[in-house]
């Protein structure tokens, strides 16, 4: 017994236990509050930064509880693991700093911030989970934690976008379920390995295993807005501000597209995936949503939903690249997963910004709107270069690595995809920008709040600013040891393409 | 005489303790309430004891007075008789701190209470520790008077009729079980079910033995589509009262149906009859989540909803042919998250009940902040139901998939699948009720902190069993009672 066999289950309890006291604190206990938000959060990142010392030197860190006779509840991290877990941490940690200013004076704080706890927490432990089991217990924790933060607002409309989510998610919980049962019954073990656990198994098998890839993949579609099953992620969107930027950039699409790495690499692994022929169909549906999203995002004029579309786009980028099975197209995939979630979480913060100062909702109330919020805008503006793939912003480096990964596996129709999502990306974003930036301002704006000399709350602004400096040092330094895009590359090579 | 052991004696005690308590209750009609708890607490040590000692020793057996079968009364206490005693206690206690708030006020509703409550779950611990078909019946006749006197409690209209309409399922029920006994004990002379194991063979006579001791368990269980008199008699009594019939009561009933099988029935009737109860248990399954989804009052929902999660417990008869212990181990599972996760339920909508004087589903009006901690124990309950991890619905589902999946039954696989999405579908339309505000304004009286918890407690068991797996299991274990089947299968 030493201390690394418990650090990744104090990894998840450093917000599971401020959320469960956050839950019984009064209303008015402001304070209390901030400081059991933000101790848990620091906690939880110096934890992270710990294991990642760790691993780079070889440790090994593995909690490991028994939960059924013969399946264990196991929370481990590898590499992949933590690529994961840092993001989520880092930025929780931003998030929970916006959020205390986004709901300054708002009510029911303390069931927000306690079920936001409980969504990390659930996050975390998506991404340390070490076999499929542990992996769809924090799934569907997932789930059951976002939906009070949809629902937040208590209005009808929140009432109805929280039924539309759950019918999407429970759904695709129950597929994940049953594929995972399944899976079980014809292997005895759920545990992620290097190049899957499957390669034993027979001929006779294939149907089956090409039906469980099928609900697996089906059941962690839904998460990750894979059409046909993205129409929960638009209408989630009247959920507050910082709900849409941790649902889009870290928590729920995220736990889906991650949980597609973990299929296709630690369950069914690449090659075998491929010899079953199941990485084509998922190259292709990812591909169509990839334009699919960027098609709906040109036509929405609510700011939120056109970011939620984009989203849809670009979080299939990472199931591109999952699919791909080459090596380079992975590194792309994995580190887009790090690189979607800077930018994405930049915009929707500055969205939020928007909304809370001028009382701005859609994209045709924003003209002028750069000349009185200079430095969110300046932050926006970072986010969404990014998507479209300029140097040196993150995006570019995700954008090469799966056009090069593509090109590598042969399948050069994906660089069309890829160069067409890349316009569509430019063709929503840039009017947005053109609008803002060179646009008279109107003489009034649609809810203005007064914030004296600065444009915003510092709270709200420093968050974006710190995310977009971020996505720019993620292109920027991608070289460096320690950048997304190494360790990207060390997952590839430790985890996915072990000799 | 064998000399008692302390297994035995707590196994006695555990009868004998309520028994007393019932009965000074009864006499001291004053001070009930505190005879009540007082009864209620030292009946679960005494469970808690008992379940030490068996966990240590393995199965209890206990001749009454020393007289042995086939004279006198055996007890008999192995894995899961332990489990049922340990589920009623918890159930049991629950309500015992539920009760006194719910009460007060009130005249002569406490002194009416307690004696019948103690009094049935004197005849549950006799019950789950009977090792004959006799003593199971009187036992189950006793339990099924005393939960009809509880649902007349109110006195109102509609908890007359619902009573009236339980009794008659009930006598029915025992009645034709009685006459499958006396055609047992005619035929083979005992009535121990492990003597009468080795005696019986496939006689006509056995066969209506069997189907009218079926017949009349599957009523008193209320399963599909002999569940009629279950939604009116659950829902229209008093809410303590609704939380331990739908908890605790049917569950007695599918014990000895269980017990039997087990151990008399499954070596002779082939695989045909486990269909049909699989058959049913899959038409409980979707017809009493349809019907609990159509609900538009908050007790009917959950009423119906114990329709529904009882089939789950039937689907394990079909499976339990080639899949034996998982499939077993899961349905025992299923009962134990069930016990808790509908009492916290019910609990928690008399508390809404209270707070608003109404159970209106569409009226909850925000209640999820003001009364946190009972949408709090409803919704966890709720994910037990919907067995969603982390609870203990979620393994007793894990399990039973397995077993399903294993077997290639697809059929069953999809009829879980259906029922898990559902109750989803109702608990989440309460859930989502309980944030909005209502159009109608009413006045909110305050519900007292012990009935807060009570529900809670419970919801939060259910949410722990998910974790707590192994020992459960290990405890299931105990005395083997499910692996005899599958040798003989």
């Amino acid at each position: 017994m030493n201390w690394s066999t418990w650090i990744p289950l104090m990894v998840v309890t450093s917000s599971l236990l401020p959320g469960l006291i956050i839950f019984g604190l009064a209303e008015d206990k402001v304070r209390l509050r901030t400081v059991l938000n933000l101790v848990g959060a620091l906690v939880k990142v110096a934890l992270v930064g710990l294991m990642f010392w760790g691993v780079m030197h070889g440790h090994h860190y593995e909690t490991r509880l028994t939960l059924l006779p013969d399946l264990d509840l196991v929370l481990r991290a590898g590499p992949l693991s933590l690529l994961f877990v840092a993001l989520s941490a880092g930025l929780w940690l931003v998030t929970t700093v916006y959020a205390i200013g986004y709901l300054e004076g708002s009510p029911h704080r303390s069931r927000f911030f306690g079920f936001f706890s409980l969504c990390v927490t659930a996050t975390v432990g998506v991404a340390l989970a070490g076999n499929l089991i542990t992996f769809l217990i924090f799934y569907e924790l997932l789930t059951l934690a976002t939906y009070p933060l949809v629902v937040h607002r208590g209005t009808e409309v929140a009432r109805r976008a929280g039924k539309t989510y759950l019918a999407y998610t429970i759904f695709g919980g129950a597929l994940l379920m049953l594929g995972t049962v399944w899976l079980y019954t014809l292997t005895g073990t759920l545990e992620f390995t290097p190049r899957g656990f499957l390669a034993g198994l027979g001929d006779e098998h294939r149907l089956a295993l090409t039906a469980i890839f099928v609900l697996l993949i089906a059941g962690l579609g839904v998460k990750a807005a894979l059409v046909p099953f993205h129409g929960w992620l638009p209408q989630a969107m009247v959920a507050p501000a910082p709900v849409s930027a941790l649902l889009h950039a870290v928590a729920v699409v995220k736990a889906g597209a991650f949980g597609i790495v973990r299929v296709v690499y630690d369950v069914f692994g690449v090659e075998f995936s491929e010899g079953l022929g199941v990485t084509k169909p998922l190259v292709w549906l990812a591909a169509f949503t990839i334009i699919y999203g960027s098609l709906r995002a040109l036509f929405q004029d609510d700011l939120k939903r056109r970011l939620a579309f984009s989203t849809v786009s670009q979080v299939s980028y990472i199931a591109l690249g999952v699919a791909i099975a080459g090596p380079i197209a992975a590194i792309g995939g994995m580190v887009h997963l790090v690189h979607q979630g800077l930018m994405k979480i930049t915009l929707f913060f500055c969205a939020g910004n928007l909304a809370e100062t001028l009382g701005i909702h859609q994209v045709s109330e924003m003209s002028g709107v750069g000349r009185r919020m200079p430095w969110t805008m300046a932050a926006f503006t970072v986010g969404a270069f990014g998507m479209i793939g300029a140097p040196p912003i993150a995006g570019f480096v995700s954008k090469w690595h799966l056009g090069l990964g593509a090109l590598d596996k042969g399948q050069d129709w994906v660089v069309l995809v890829l160069a067409g999502s890349s316009l569509l990306n430019a063709a929503y974003f840039l009017p947005i920008l053109y609008v803002a930036w060179f646009r008279e301002p109107p003489d009034t704006w649609p809810e203005e709040r007064d914030f004296g000399q600065k444009e915003t709350a510092l709270a709200l602004l420093l968050p974006p600013l710190l995310t977009a400096a971020m996505a720019v040092g993620a292109g920027l330094l991608a070289s460096l040891p320690f950048s997304p895009l190494a360790w990207a590359k060390l997952i590839a090579e430790r985890e996915f393409y072990l000799p | 005489m064998e000399p008692a052991t302390a297994a035995s004696n707590w196994g006695v005690a555990i009868i004998l303790l309520p028994l007393a308590g019932a009965l000074l209750a009864f006499l001291f009609r004053r001070a009930a309430t505190r005879i009540g708890i007082g009864a209620a607490v030292a009946t679960s040590l005494a469970a808690a004891a008992l379940a030490r000692t068996v966990i240590r020793d393995g199965t209890m057996h206990h001749a009454v007075g020393g007289w042995g079968a086939p004279l006198g009364i055996d007890l008999r206490a192995d894995g899961l008789s332990v489990l049922m005693l340990i589920m009623t206690a918890t159930v049991g206690l629950a309500i015992s701190l539920y009760a006194p708030a719910y009460f007060r006020g009130e005249s002569r509703k406490p002194e009416q209470f307690w004696p019948l409550w103690l009094f049935l779950w004197t005849g549950l611990n006799a019950l789950f520790l009977s090792a004959d078909i006799f003593n199971l019946y009187v036992t189950l006749e006793l339990l099924g008077l005393a939960a009809v006197a509880l649902t007349a409690l109110s006195g109102r209209a509609d908890a007359l009729t619902g009573a009236m309409r339980y009794l008659l399922a009930t006598l029915l029920g025992s009645l034709a079980y009685l006459l499958g006994v006396a055609l047992l004990y005619h035929g083979f002379g005992s009535v121990d079910i492990a003597v009468l194991a080795e005696r019986v063979e496939a006689t006509p006579v056995v066969w209506t033995a069997l189907g009218l001791m079926c017949a009349g368990l599957l009523l008193k269980t209320a399963l599909f589509p002999l569940h009629f008199w279950l939604p009116p008699a659950h829902s229209s009594a008093p809410v303590p009262v609704s939380a331990l019939l739908s908890a605790l009561v049917v569950k007695a009933s599918f014990y000895i149906l269980l017990r039997l099988w087990l151990e008399i029935f499954a070596p002779l009737v082939g695989d045909g009859v486990g269909e049909l109860l699989g058959l049913l248990g899959a038409g409980a399954v979707l017809w009493g989540s349809i019907q609990a989804l159509r609900q538009t009052r908050l007790k009917m929902l959950i009423a119906y909803s114990t329709v529904a999660q009882l089939g789950y417990f039937f689907l394990a008869f079909p499976l339990a042919v080639a899949a034996g212990v998982t499939a077993w181990s899961a349905a025992a599972y299923l009962a134990l998250s069930h016990a808790l996760a509908k009492a916290a339920m019910f609990l928690a909508a008399g508390n809404l009940i209270r707070f608003g004087g109404h159970d209106r589903i569409a009226d909850l009006d925000r209640v999820v902040q003001r009364l946190p901690l009972t949408v709090g124990a409803f919704a966890l309950a709720g994910v037990s139901s919907m067995g969603l991890p982390p609870s203990g619905g979620f393994i007793g589902k894990w399990l039973l998939l397995e077993a399903a999946i294993a077997q290639g039954r697809w059929d069953l696989v999809g009829v879980m699948f259906l029922g898990g999405l559902l109750v989803a579908a109702y608990i989440f339309k309460v859930l989502g009720y309980a944030f909005t505000q209502a159009n109608v304004l009413h006045e909110s009286r305050a519900v007292p902190a012990s009935m807060e918890w009570a529900a809670l407690l419970l919801a939060i068991g259910a949410i722990l069993l998910g974790f707590m797996a192994s020992p459960v299991l290990a405890l299931l274990g105990v005395g083997d009672p499910f692996n005899a089947v599958e040798t003989m299968g």
